[in-house]
């Protein structure tokens, strides 16, 4: 049986704008079909604005890249549409192993918050979450919304105008051109989009090989995952064990700088590492093997007038905490409601600029945890590596060390603290709802605040009056009048506070918040999260 | 709370005796994994990330602040 990755999802096939005179002029046009590209194509299309996805290629990512998706990723996906199969397909889990040398040093439950609809995280093969998004575009697409994408249709060249681009595509019936309004490049880290416009990428890389392997294995390795500093079948260096959907089980083994990528890669090199691994009498098959070099570094600046730069193409990290794609999705989660309210022109395009200011704080908060946990697993020198060997020494007996253990940390959204379209807090309440944070979930009855909150702006009032809808600069707030009887809604909301009103972005991040309504702040809030204050 | 950088241990020479007593015998590896082990265990008692951030300054040798 073909693998999902092998079968073409989105062949090629001839677009009337190949047969145009004239170069055609499209809304938004998407670079890459990635997980970035495709999640930003949905979230414009089901808002009705035309979002064209041109990729190199016509199946999904090849073998399983990211595994680990977060809680965050997945309500961003509900929102999308997609989000239910993700989570059926996916493996949860809470429970890990952390090894140091031969002995095991500690377990682990992650015991997550009750009161959310989707778990902290689920393992999924990336071919599987890609495959899932590119099935939510189709069937957008079937119902008639302005989507497509096309598959074998290479960007070779661009030309910026101030009021669009022009993009030069090679197919296999031949090159064409097409401009777009808007040119959202989600080419990866490798950005094609970037180096023609000949922008900087810079940061740091880590001096390390790692071999990545899926292996499809029938051992009852529990749904664990498991971590090693510095086994005895891998001496000075690391390995982890983790669990994905259909048998398949992900390998990280850490090689050092000076090797040989295509001796290690060779199966036959690769097998005994992975029996000495897993034990000689395990049967498994190699799905998937790769040598990497993790590197952390950002563009300076994701807007660039018309071109907006989002997912790896802007930011990479290495991959331990998982925030790859993780944090891509949160750049188009942030960036479509904006761009659509410049489409439709109700708010002016500076508004993008918060795009890029909040945004690159998430980037550089997210290397900067993947940065903390690459050097606790692959200590720079010999200072540091005594104190991480100390650290893992002591997490045997003592409980204060174990949170000192970085093998990476659970990638959580970012906070848009200082943000220029938050206005100051006004409530006593809990910080982790204060402006600039995504909001927390919460059930109510059969379903759960994030899917009542919809693709819009939203006024949320907790034992406090207020109209049912606000008009404001163009758009229109409805309010979501909840009451207090719930315990993680108080805790989560309200903190100390006995009411409270919420004014929360279509990206369902809190933009303010007061005790009570006050309509002269309500619109001027409104006003401030369109970057019209 | 400000570092304490006054005299605060009873018996000096008892707590100094110690705390050689403990490295008695250690290889340079060995004794260097126990201090390393020994200032985490000291981090965690104190706790407090304003005064282990003061003890940090103090301990590479940068002047207090006039
Ligand atoms: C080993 C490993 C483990 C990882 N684990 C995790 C994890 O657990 N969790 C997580 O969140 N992230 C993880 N990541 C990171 C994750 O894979 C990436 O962040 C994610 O794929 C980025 O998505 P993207 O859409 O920005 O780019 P990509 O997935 O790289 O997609 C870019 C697309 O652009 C297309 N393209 C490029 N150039 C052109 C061109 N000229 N014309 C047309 N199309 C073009 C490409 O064909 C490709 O389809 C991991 C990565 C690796 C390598």
């Amino acid at each position: 049986m073909k693998k999902i990755f092998e079968i073409p999802l989105y062949p090629y096939a001839r677009s009337t704008d190949q047969d145009a005179p004239e170069a055609i002029r499209h809304r938004v046009v998407i670079v890459g079909a990635g997980p970035i590209g495709l999640a930003a194509a949905i979230d414009l299309a089901q808002q009705g604005i035309e979002a064209i996805v041109l990729d190199d290629n016509d199946k999904v990512s090849f073998g399983s890249r990211a595994i680990c998706f977060a809680k965050r990723t997945l309500e961003i996906a509900d929102r999308l549409g997609c989000g239910q199969p993700m989570v059926d397909k996916g493996v949860v889990w809470n429970l890990g192993k952390v090894f140091f040398g031969d002995r095991k040093v500690y377990d682990f439950n992650l015991l997550p918050e009750d009161g959310h609809k989707r778990p902290a995280f689920i393992n999924l093969q990336q071919y599987y979450f890609e495959e899932y998004l590119v099935n939510r575009a189709h069937a957008l697409q079937a119902q008639g919304a302005p989507i497509e994408i096309r598959g074998r249709n290479k960007v070779t060249a661009v030309e910026q105008h101030d009021d669009h681009t022009t993009l030069h595509i090679d197919t296999p019936d031949g090159p064409y051109q097409i401009e777009a309004d808007w040119l959202i490049a989600c080419d990866g880290a490798g950005s094609p989009i970037r180096s023609m416009l000949g922008l900087d990428f810079v940061g740091r890389v880590f001096e390390d090989n790692f071999l990545i392997a899926d292996v499809v294995m029938d051992a009852d390795f529990p749904t664990e995952r498991w971590f090693w500093f510095d086994p005895p079948f891998n001496q000075g260096q690391s390995a982890l064990l983790h669990k994905q959907p259909d048998g398949v089980w992900r390998i990280d083994l850490q090689l050092g700088w000076d090797i040989d990528k295509e001796h290690e890669k060779k199966p036959e090199n690769v097998i005994p590492r992975l029996k000495a691994m897993l034990g000689e009498d395990v049967k498994f098959d190699l799905e998937w093997v790769s040598i990497y070099t993790f590197q952390c570094r950002r563009m300076e600046k994701f807007r660039h007038n018309r071109v907006l730069f989002a997912g790896d193409s802007a930011h990479q990290v290495s991959p331990f905490g998982a925030r790859g794609a993780n944090s891509g999705l949160q750049d188009t989660d942030n960036l479509i409601w904006k761009l659509k309210l410049v489409i439709d022109g109700q708010a002016a395009e500076t508004l993008l600029d918060s795009y890029d200011t909040e945004r690159v704080h998430g980037a550089q908060e997210n290397i900067m945890n993947s940065s903390r946990s690459t050097d606790f697993i692959t200590p720079k020198s010999d200072t540091s590596r005594l104190f991480r060997d100390a650290v893992l020494d002591l997490s045997e007996h003592h409980a204060f060390a174990r949170p000192l253990v970085n093998s990476g940390r659970l990638s959580l959204p970012c906070t848009y603290d200082g943000s220029p379209l938050n206005t100051a807090d006004a409530l006593d309440g809990p910080a982790r709802t204060r402006p600039g944070s995504a909001c927390p979930d919460v059930m109510l009855g059969g379903d759960s605040l994030l899917s009542a909150l919809g693709n819009g702006f939203t006024l949320l009032t907790l034992n406090a009056d207020a109209p049912d809808t606000l008009d404001e600069a163009g758009i229109t707030v409805p309010r979501l009048a909840l009451s207090s009887d719930d315990a993680a809604l108080r805790d989560r909301y309200l903190g100390a506070a006995d009411s409270a009103v919420y004014l929360i972005r279509p990206d369902q991040h809190v933009a303010a918040r007061w005790p009570r309504f006050d309509e002269a702040e309500t619109r001027a809030a409104i006003r401030r999260a369109i970057g019209k204050e | 709370m400000p570092l304490i950088l006054t005299p605060n241990i009873d018996t000096p020479d008892d707590f100094y005796a110690d705390l050689l007593a403990t490295h008695d015998g250690l290889s340079k590896a060995d004794s260097d994994a126990l201090n390393a082990r020994l200032i985490l265990i000291l981090a965690n008692h104190i706790g407090d990330r304003d005064v282990l951030h003061q003890a940090l300054v103090a301990a590479k040798g940068t002047p207090p602040a006039a």
